[in-house]
């Protein structure tokens, strides 16, 4: 019965839900952290770096990678899994390049893995891909920083700033106290690294920044600069936390002095 | 008649190509390009069945590029050449085979030296110090045997590929009037004037 093996894995349960789409989304919560920012004219991708074991070769382990001259991809959740779409993705670039003699827009390439994304969701013999992205990029002849998030269910969405895999919820959050609009190249950098220092305790060495500042203009930030920002980081909050607490040593004296003056004896007993 | 040259020099290849496109006895275009930057180090000029030879070169131009991006660096020159040869072969196997002839010309960023491969519709690569594809071959290629010099400079270089144009200008009945001129070497791809 060969039948029965290529029914689909995605089933609806009777209350509506869809679990293997849920399982997948519980695997990219899994998966180490991606943030995406977009300045007034850069976009920002950073990763969280897993530790590479001592005998290990870091340059084999990516996590953002090129799909085009104009469009970078980080994702978090499986591995393995992103690797399959990344590719489905550069073929597709090439693709269109050869048919219509054009890069695609960041939004065309972002449609078109969320329907692959989609199609897994409804194929036969196939489970969803555990993995949510996130694509920056700008359009050809435009000069719009662009960001992108897709999701196992295929959904895709446009954003300011947005961050996937683990405890993305508090750095979206923290995105969403901080964020403002129109940020500068430095600003938009300090706060992708200072919203992931929010969730990586190891500090820049397990930080990956990539930096888009027009079309087709990608760099990768080595690790002594991301130091150099972490450390700034740092600084302004150990000024911050010193603030606090001369203020705090400030009321607290003004109190005591409050209270002794009120056990003093007064003139008149 | 379309024709096309190309010689090595020292760290450098040229390639030269007519600018005609011709149907029948008439010429519809005197400033087509016919020589296509694949990558950062490799150029690669085309002749053939027209129709089949943008459209090849088309599809090579992506597939390179694809390679470039999945993997960081380019294919070497050598490389490069050997997959083009496998995808015409492959091609002269299909029930539509490319009619398309090439040359395919690229520095070596590893090991720092030019390279020339001479490429047929039939599958047939050779690495070569100088080659010639059309009727211009015919004139070319003695000229080349006589005056080519594998260290020469490019001004050297760009003076040998002028006596093949002017040779196949004077004795070719139905000679193209317009060359276009790539070279190749450490710095990447650009354009001449001859």
């Amino acid at each position: 019965m060969s039948r029965s093996y290529d029914r689909a894995l995605t089933v609806f349960s009777p209350d509506g839900h869809l679990f293997q789409v849920e399982y997948a989304l519980e695997a990219v919560r899994k998966g180490t952290c991606a943030v995406g920012v977009r300045g007034k004219d850069v976009v920002v991708l950073g990763v969280e770096k897993k530790s590479v074991l001592q005998l290990q070769d870091p340059r084999t382990v990516r996590k953002v990678a090129m799909l085009d001259d104009h469009v970078c991809l980080a994702f978090a959740g499986l591995t393995a899994d992103g690797r399959v779409l990344i590719d489905k993705a550069r073929i597709e670039c090439q693709s269109h390049r050869l048919t219509v003699e054009d890069p695609v827009t960041v939004e065309y390439i972002t449609r078109y893995i969320a329907g692959i994304q989609q199609k897994y969701t409804q194929s036969g013999g196939v489970r969803p891909f555990g993995i949510s992205t996130l694509i920056v990029g700008f359009d050809p002849h435009d000069s719009k920083p662009r960001l992108y998030q897709t999701e196992p269910s295929g959904i895709y969405s446009a954003w300011k700033a947005n961050a996937i895999g683990r405890s993305s919820k508090t750095v979206r959050e923290f995105l969403e106290k901080n964020h403002k609009d129109e940020l500068s190249r430095e600003d938009t950098i300090k706060l992708t690294v200072k919203s992931l220092l929010e969730v990586v305790q190891t500090g820049a060495k397990n930080i990956e920044i990539s930096v888009m500042e027009s079309y087709g203009k990608v760099t990768s930030l080595a690790l002594s600069e991301i130091e150099a920002i972490v450390a700034d980081i740092e600084k302004e909050k150990e000024a911050e936390a010193e603030r606090k607490r001369s203020r705090l040593a400030a009321t607290a004296a003004g109190q005591a002095a409050m209270s002794q003056r009120a056990t003093e004896p007064g003139p008149s007993s | 008649m379309e024709t096309s040259f190309a010689l090595t020099g020292k760290g450098y290849v040229i390639i030269a190509a007519d600018t005609t496109a011709a149907r029948s006895i008439v010429k519809m275009k005197v400033d087509e390009d016919k020589i296509k930057a694949l990558g950062p180090h490799l150029l690669m000029a085309y002749s053939g069945e027209p129709g089949d030879t943008v459209q090849f070169a088309e599809y090579v131009e992506r597939n390179i590029r694809l390679y470039q991006i999945r993997n960081t660096y380019s294919l070497r020159p050598s490389a490069a050449a050997s997959w083009v040869r496998r995808s015409l072969a492959e091609s002269l196997r299909s029930r539509h085979p490319y009619s398309v002839n090439l040359l395919l010309g690229g520095y070596d960023t590893a090991s720092y030296d030019p390279h020339l491969y001479w490429i047929d519709y039939l599958g047939t690569i050779s690495e070569v110090p100088f080659a010639a594809h059309g009727y211009g071959s015919y004139f070319a290629l003695s000229l080349l045997d006589r005056y080519h010099n594998p260290e020469a400079t490019l001004e050297e270089g760009l003076e040998t590929l002028k006596r093949c144009i002017d040779e196949v200008t004077k004795r070719l009945v139905v000679s193209p009037g317009k060359y276009k001129v790539k070279v190749v070497d450490k710095d990447g791809v650009r354009e001449v004037e001859i």
